[in-house]
């Protein structure tokens, strides 16, 4: 079993680094780019086969390490 | 008053701590490597240094908040003890839960490694009560994530208690309010960015992060 996790920055939490992507796309001449935002992408092998019992440990994983709780959320899918 | 430096892989300042901690009490603090799960019997202080800790993967501090010592550190603290994290020992005691906010990559997005102007906003902590009258220090910064960030109503909070302990005079990184240094509500729990033990000693460009130490280790 797979788990993909995003965790991205919360909404009004400003991202320096996602307005230098976005800053560096309208410098290749990008124009449409109004803003990007930048966050991480987690995949986890899992054993077991119960999805739904996977998920709720996995979100407890983030809820721990994977992600911090005062600036970012985050979502999981199961494969 | 027998002091302990917590080490984990990618620790820099951990040396720097140590011999502000001797300068200060005459007696080196023991070196808890990151995997031991107790303290020294009798520890007082302990310091979390400065480094990179596990290469700043993930978050600057997610590996070295779950790491074995860290349980032990929690209990110091719970305890009443004094504890202080500098740079990556910030970012650490944050994400541990110790200290509220999060610290975020410099809104330059640049390293900055530089002597900073600072203001003492609390001179009443067991960290800062040596400084006396003094209110304007320079301490050195280096770090690339020390962008203090907390929700409005956070940051009103720790404003109004007294727990924002150092502002920058001149913000290198983004903070929000200029916060350079917190303290917890007990007053035991001390962060901050700026290196105090690297402002020790004359000779290597000031002195004025040595009352820190005179502070907490209540000596000279």
């Amino acid at each position: 079993m797979k788990a993909r996790i995003h965790v991205y920055l919360k909404p009004g939490v400003l991202d320096p680094q996602g307005a230098a992507v976005a800053g560096a796309l309208k410098n290749l001449g990008f124009d449409e780019v109004e803003n990007a935002r930048q966050g991480k992408l987690i995949e986890l092998d899992l054993s077991g086969d119960d999805a739904d019992a996977a998920k709720t440990r996995v979100e407890d994983m983030c809820k721990k390490l994977l992600a911090n709780p005062v600036i970012e959320n985050f979502t999981v899918e199961m494969d | 008053m027998k002091s302990a430096v917590i080490v984990f892989p990618g620790s820099n300042c951990d040396r720097d701590a140590a011999m502000a901690i001797e300068k200060v009490t005459g007696t080196a603090p023991t070196m808890v490597w990151h995997q031991e799960t107790a303290l020294p019997d009798g520890t007082e202080f302990v310091m979390l240094p400065g480094g990179f800790s596990y290469g700043d993967y993930l978050r600057c501090g997610a590996m070295a908040g779950v790491s074995h010592i860290i349980p032990a550190v929690k209990a110091h603290a719970e305890d009443g003890k004094p504890l202080l994290g500098v740079c990556n020992g910030f970012q650490v005691l944050i994400e541990t839960g110790l200290l509220p906010g999060a610290l975020m990559r410099n809104a330059s997005l640049h390293f900055v490694c530089e002597k900073s102007p600072l203001t003492i906003e609390n001179g009443n902590t067991q960290f800062t009560s040596r400084y006396g009258s003094t209110r304007d220090v320079i301490i050195p910064v280096a770090h690339h994530d020390g962008n203090y960030f907390a929700d409005d109503e956070t940051l009103d909070r720790i404003e109004s208690e007294g727990q924002v302990v150092f502002r920058y005079a001149r913000n290198p990184n983004g903070s929000a309010r200029d916060i350079a240094g917190i303290i917890n509500e007990g007053g035991n729990v001390m962060g901050m960015m700026p290196h105090p033990e690297r402002a020790i000693d004359a000779d290597h460009g000031g002195t004025d992060g040595l009352a820190v130490f005179e502070s907490i280790l209540g000596s000279a």
